[in-house]
């Protein structure tokens, strides 16, 4: 191997305005590919963070109730005009031995029991359409870390505490320490104590989250004892929706993924992977097609070397080899430059671009880039080396 | 067999014929014998077109005969795939050419190191020692790290020359070897054959236009049309 990567290395050197132009070529197709995963994955992580952040991977709920239709008598036929049951709040059955079960899994990170129904919030003159989240504050911290997000008072539920967005603050005109009448619809109601407010970004959430304890949310939504949500936080997120059918499946209620719930935002970062990888695949040919046709070229210009070389004891397989060599160190040198200027412009973006979203560059990132690029440079040298090496020595020598 | 009548090139009835098969198809050598022993030194001669460059090409392994059989050190070659020949070749033949044919990317030293860096990979002390040993035999030591275009004419021929010896070939094949080269240069070469002729009994084999040469050598072997001539 020595003396095949000295020729190679002495070949490039020997063609030295050549080697530069396809490094140039190569390094800037390494640059952009660098820089667009490097942009596609920190916009998706960025997308998905501010979806997930504010939601649970899975939801499980009780599945919905549906009519039981009694079955015709034989012989009989039977004509349905059947109106679809209205889903009232109900309680997940068994929810504390479904709660073991789930934290018994080994992809699920985090499980939160929630009982959430619709109620009015009253003060004063002004009414407000909430939603109520009784929520067992260690566990459901762990499916969102509302704490992070406070923008007043602090993050406590229980005796007579809750905690509202910032928007229905507003809306109501309510700060820290301030009272507030819950009403569910049946009978009587609740005056809890605003013990903080948050601010999640999210209008929906900011607008009408009411956050109880479990058991003051459970006495006013008439289900004592019961909760109709449970949240699940899974280790890997694009697997979610695998871990929900898992689910689904041992427990009989109704799981669905962050996935499901957000087909749209699926559908984008779909294609936009999709998209990215196109253009890497179609860039990493143009690179590919540019280092054939430089050795094509070299193969032509030394053909009288090749013949030389063969002539003095060089094998096809060594003569192979060169070429091979010299297209791999086309790949990793090019793709080492374009790896740092495609490093230099995730780094430009991040601190003098538009600061919309921050781009992480994952480590293996550029050493997969050289990886693939050097790999790239071998596929696309063996045309013009197995030329190389089956070039007759005859003919080749007495070319000029 | 004594020493000196070791063989070490046989020719049995070589045969070369191109384009086989075609309107085209042309034998261009007629059944050659030949045999050269070690310490030869023998001309081959013959006027354009006679098949002398066909001949140096089948002997030095670079092309296959139509039929016949070419024994080297008194191995059949006929049937050898690639990588033996090319083994074979670069152990036991040594090539000179009428342009030097020099690897421009690489040093004096390189090129004439280049055969056994071909076989054995990064030179030892012996193969650098020996190299540094030819380059001072023909005259060259003070260019030993200089690149083949900063070299003459003669000057690249004689790298060439300490090329061709420097596996210690049992035959040398020269292909006009003085013909780019102005007399006075074309002398020393010659000289330059001679000298390591007597010192490592290497055969040479010198194809040439130039009848001082063919003159000075102690056979000759002339082609006509093809065919090897009595002289």
């Amino acid at each position: 191997m020595w003396i095949e990567w000295n020729i190679a290395v002495k070949f490039l050197r020997e063609g030295r305005s050549q080697t530069a132009l396809i490094l140039v070529g190569i390094a800037v197709g390494v640059s952009v590919i660098v820089f667009i995963t490097a942009l596609i994955t920190g916009l998706q992580a960025n997308i998905i963070e501010r979806t997930l952040g504010t939601q649970a991977h899975i939801k499980i709920q009780s599945p919905d109730e549906l009519n039981r239709i009694v079955p015709a008598a034989i012989g009989t036929a039977q004509l349905i005009l059947e109106d679809k049951r209205a889903q009232r709040l109900r309680s997940i059955n068994n929810w504390q031995q479904v709660l073991t079960i789930l934290d018994a899994l080994s992809e699920v990170v985090a499980v939160s029991p929630v009982v959430s129904g619709p109620a009015f919030a009253r003060r004063g003159e002004s009414l407000e359409s909430v939603a109520l989240v009784g929520i067992d504050a260690p566990r459901y911290q762990k499916i969102i870390p509302i704490s992070e997000d406070m923008v007043a008072g602090q993050f406590r539920v229980g005796a007579g505490n809750a905690v509202i967005g910032q928007l229905l603050a507003d809306n109501l005109g309510l700060r820290v320490g301030d009272k507030l009448r819950l009403d569910a619809g049946f009978d009587g109601f609740s005056v809890v104590n605003i013990a903080g407010i948050f601010e999640l970004g999210v209008r929906e959430l900011d607008s009408r989250y009411v956050y109880l304890d479990l058991k003051q949310a459970q006495s006013l939504l008439n289900l004592p004892g019961g909760v109709t949500v449970i949240d699940v936080t899974v280790q890997d997120i694009f697997t979610a929706d695998v871990a929900a059918a898992r689910i689904g499946r041992l427990t009989g209620l109704k799981s669905e993924s962050w996935m499901e719930t957000n087909t749209q935002l699926m559908n984008a970062l779909t294609s936009q992977s999709l998209s990215t990888s196109m253009i890497s695949v179609f860039v990493a040919l143009s690179v590919a097609f540019g280092i054939a046709s430089v050795l094509s070229v070299s193969v032509v210009q030394r053909t009288r070397e090749i013949g030389i070389l063969r002539a003095m004891g060089t094998t096809q397989q060594q003569m192979l080899l060169v070429f091979l060599i010299q297209g791999a160190l086309y790949g990793l040198a090019g793709s080492l430059v374009g790896g740092m200027a495609g490093y230099a412009l995730v780094w430009t973006f991040n601190n003098l671009g538009p600061g919309l979203f921050y781009i992480p560059v994952a480590n293996t990132l550029v050493p997969i880039a050289m990886t693939i690029a050097t790999l790239t440079g071998v596929l696309a040298a063996a045309v013009p080396a197995r030329r190389a090496a089956r070039l007759d020595p005859v003919v080749a020598i007495r070319y000029v | 067999m004594s020493e000196d009548n070791q063989e070490v090139l046989r020719l049995e009835n070589i045969k070369k014929s191109y384009n086989i098969g075609q309107a085209t198809e042309t034998e261009v050598l007629h059944g050659i014998d030949m045999r050269v022993v070690k310490s030869d030194f023998t001309a081959l001669i013959g006027p354009s077109g006679s098949g002398k460059s066909t001949l140096l090409n089948l002997i030095g392994l670079l092309d296959s005969p139509t039929s016949g059989e070419l024994f080297l050190l008194g191995k059949p070659t006929r049937e050898m795939d690639d990588a033996t020949r090319t083994a074979l070749r670069g152990n036991s033949i040594g090539f000179v050419f009428q342009f030097h044919h020099l690897i421009q990317a690489f040093t004096a030293m390189e090129n004439v190191l280049m055969p056994l860096m071909l076989a054995h990979g990064k030179p030892n002390k012996e193969s650098l020692d020996r190299g540094k040993e030819l380059l001072t035999e023909v005259g060259l030591e003070k260019f030993i790290d200089k690149k083949p275009n900063e070299l003459s004419g003669g000057q690249q021929q004689r790298v060439a020359i300490a090329r061709a010896l420097i596996t210690r070939p049992a035959l040398l094949l020269a292909d006009e070897p003085t013909g780019n080269l102005d007399t006075k240069t074309a002398a020393d070469v010659f000289a330059l054959f001679r000298r390591f002729n007597e010192k490592f009994g290497c055969a040479f084999l010198l194809v040439t236009h130039d009848p001082r040469l063919s003159d000075s050598c102690d056979q000759t072997l002339t082609l006509v049309d093809g065919m090897l001539v009595e002289q």
